[in-house]
């Protein structure tokens, strides 16, 4: 591990807006102004006591935070190896740790006079969770969902309607995640004046990959102020998450960057194969590009065009990665992985089974990861996986993509060892 | 002097603005860009932007987007697009700029992009998601080197410390984007794009184009009294759709680039 600081190359980094060679700010002419606004609210309100004072209160009052760290024992005791804590953001209001930077950005909007606030959605929980925020606050909202993740999250799109938000299909692309950034983005450049978008994750231009982080850093400060509770030490050996732009994962990391007896593991999609567009491993596969304003890891052919990817779960479906995750893996801090589209489903119905836990998709993929893990440490070991989201919006997918896997029987995927918790 | 710099002096000269069209390289094939850069050139113009189609074209409106997935779906690279360059650009006569995003240049390494422009002929390349913030370390040291114009966009939002960045970054000209949005016809210019557009044609100390919505005559009539150059591309990109495939398609696009320059040339 390096000996310098991480968390102090990191404040340098946020000072000029660049992880590195990753990140800065590659965005039509129209943004760029708007972006030095924002950047000067952000750095602003960020260290103001009474901006501070209200995110708190908001998070505690009306998200549910704390969110709980849960000892499951049965799954330790399943998988037979180290004791697992699941940080529980699950529980947090809508679902998931998104509405952590969705009540930030929001409560940023209004002191910015923005009365409309925009947001891209995948598998839907940032969507709910700004259209909640915007609810909450007073604000417009319109979200972009690609239509098939609008088909995948059916339960999702009508959640942010009841909320009052305007929900607008994107047909182009593959009609996910992508292709709904891409529309989030024109729309912004449109409405600039008015409106702020709400980026839900560590991606896009300067400052949102750092804002971002920072609205959800308090995951893992958290963690660690648990475990100290529950196990007298403020940290664990392993922390696990899973990575689709990057945000809870970062949020969870965060806390434990500097702490070198811990041992940081992104899990990102590893989709239904290892082909380009089979899959969302950016490390597996990505190489340098500019995507959607920032510079980082983009799965992408050798002219630089974009390609479609494929995850069971709409949360990962996506080609590019957060910049400073790139950082994080050049400076050999942080580990990442990924899970397939079986093994997450497998984590899935293990955590059901175990704990009486349904976890979203994009969190199964943290299981499955755990599920390899656990059992080759001893059991005074300590494994933090991030819960990041609940499954009751995957419910239907779920069934749906059982029952084509077996009306297709066994030829549809590769053989892959299937851990317990299988539901056949 | 650069070959876009002339074209800009030369209508200084005939006291008019430079008509440019765009269109997008590869839609509906490269075969028929090719056939279009003539139609263009004979038509009036005076510059031709050629679209670099990309995957995610977040600053474009539908026509422009639609016109990308036809070329990527006609297997439109971009070293197809530099042999398209290479074989027309001398029978075409008026220079050529490269309307991209960065994605592309960066995936081809900067410097084997600028040398690949150079030698089928490009002129000068307007990158739209690359500020000059995003330029200064390496595209503008590797444009220069290649002698290849950089074109800097500026928008309504622009402050004046921005014009004044975009301008030192920009040679041949700098491009106005007539509103805050994304490429796209439009019914009527800007309430105070005049305005606007005057006000940043003195700052900027160089020739300043118009774009971004303009659609008929009457307008690029209007905008050719600010301006010293007027873009039209969705309104050309849409003919394209309606009748690509056809072999009336270069004559129409010819006869509407006659139509849109008449203005210009004191008809219309």
């Amino acid at each position: 591990m390096a000996k310098v600081s991480l968390l102090k190359q990191r404040a340098a980094a946020d000072r000029i807006g660049r992880f590195g060679d990753y990140g800065g700010r590659y965005v039509p002419e129209t943004l760029m102004a708007p972006l030095d606004e924002l950047t000067r609210a952000y750095d602003k309100h960020r260290t103001k006591r009474a901006f501070k004072r209200r995110l708190t209160d908001l998070l505690q009052d009306y998200c549910g935070r704390p969110t709980p760290l849960y000892h499951a024992k049965r799954l330790s005791e399943r998988l037979g190896g180290a004791q697992i804590y699941l940080k529980r953001e699950d529980l947090l209001h809508t679902g998931a740790h998104k509405i952590n930077n969705a009540v930030g950005q929001a409560l940023l909007a209004v002191e910015m006079g923005k009365e409309r606030v925009i947001a891209e959605t995948g598998a839907g929980q940032h969507g709910v969770a700004t259209a909640t925020a915007a609810a909450l606050l007073g604000l417009q909202c319109c979200v972009f969902m690609g239509s098939e993740d609008m088909r995948r999250q059916r339960l999702n799109v009508h959640r942010m309607r009841l909320l009052g938000a305007e929900v607008r299909p994107v047909e182009s692309g593959s009609r996910t995640l992508k292709d709904a950034t891409n529309e989030a983005l024109r729309d912004w450049v449109t409405h600039v004046r008015n409106t702020h978008y709400i980026i839900g994750s560590v991606l896009g231009p300067n400052p949102f990959p750092r804002m971002v982080r920072d609205f959800h850093s308090v995951i893992g400060i958290e963690a660690s102020r648990q475990l100290k509770k529950k196990i007298r030490r403020a940290y664990p050996d392993v922390a696990i998450a899973c990575v689709g732009g990057g945000s809870n994962s970062i949020g969870l990391f965060s806390a434990f960057l500097d702490e070198p007896r811990t041992r940081l593991i992104g899990v990102e999609g590893g989709g239904r194969g290892q082909q380009l567009g089979d899959h969302a491993a950016r490390f597996d596969g990505g190489t340098l590009g500019v995507l959607h304003g920032t510079r980082t890891l983009v799965l992408q052919d050798s002219d630089g065009q974009v390609m479609e990817t494929h995850s069971v779960s709409a949360g990962l479906d996506y080609p590019a990665v957060g910049p400073e995750h790139v950082f994080l893996h050049d400076a050999g801090r942080v580990e990442y992985t990924s899970a397939t589209d079986d093994e997450a489903l497998a984590g899935f119905h293990l955590l059901a089974e175990t704990e009486g836990i349904l976890p979203a998709l994009e969190s199964s993929h943290a299981i499955a990861e755990v599920m390899e893990r656990a059992p080759r440490l001893t059991s005074d070991k300590v494994v933090l996986v991030n819960l990041s989201g609940r499954g009751d919006k995957d419910v239907e997918s779920i069934l749906e993509e059982e029952e084509k896997r077996r009306a297709q029987g066994t030829e549809a995927e590769p053989p892959r060892p299937r851990p317990h918790g299988d539901p056949s | 002097m650069s070959a876009i710099s002339e074209v800009f002096e030369r209508c200084r000269r005939e006291k008019r603005a430079a008509f440019i069209p765009y269109i997008t390289a590869g839609d509906p094939d490269l075969e028929t860009t090719g056939e279009l850069l003539g139609a263009l050139a004979s038509g009036g113009a005076d510059l031709i932007e050629l679209g670099v189609p990309f995957s995610d074209p977040i600053a474009d409106g539908p026509a422009n987007q639609r016109a990308a997935s036809r070329a990527l779906a006609s297997g439109t690279h971009l070293s197809g697009i530099f042999e398209v360059v290479a074989r027309h650009r001398a029978a075409v006569g008026v220079p050529i700029l490269l309307f991209t995003y960065f994605n592309p240049i960066h995936a081809r390494g900067l410097e084997r992009f600028a040398e690949q422009a150079r030698d089928s002929g490009v002129d000068g390349v307007l990158c739209l998601d690359l500020p000059p913030e995003e330029a200064e370390a390496e595209y503008l040291p590797v444009m220069r080197k290649s002698g290849l114009d950089t074109i800097f966009l500026l928008a309504p939002t622009s402050t004046r410390q921005r014009i004044k960045k975009a301008a030192a970054a920009s040679t041949g000209f700098v491009y106005y984007v007539s509103r805050t949005g994304v490429t796209g016809t439009q019914g009527e210019l800007p309430e105070n794009l005049m305005k606007e557009a005057k006000a940043v044609r003195r700052k900027v100390k160089m020739p300043l184009a118009v774009g971004f919505g303009v659609t008929t005559p009457e307008q690029v009539a209007t905008i050719a009294k600010v301006a010293d150059g007027v873009v039209v591309g969705s309104a050309l990109v849409r003919l394209v759709e309606e009748h690509g495939g056809t072999p009336e398609l270069p004559g129409i696009l010819e006869q509407r680039v006659k139509e849109l320059t008449a203005p210009l040339h004191g008809g219309g």
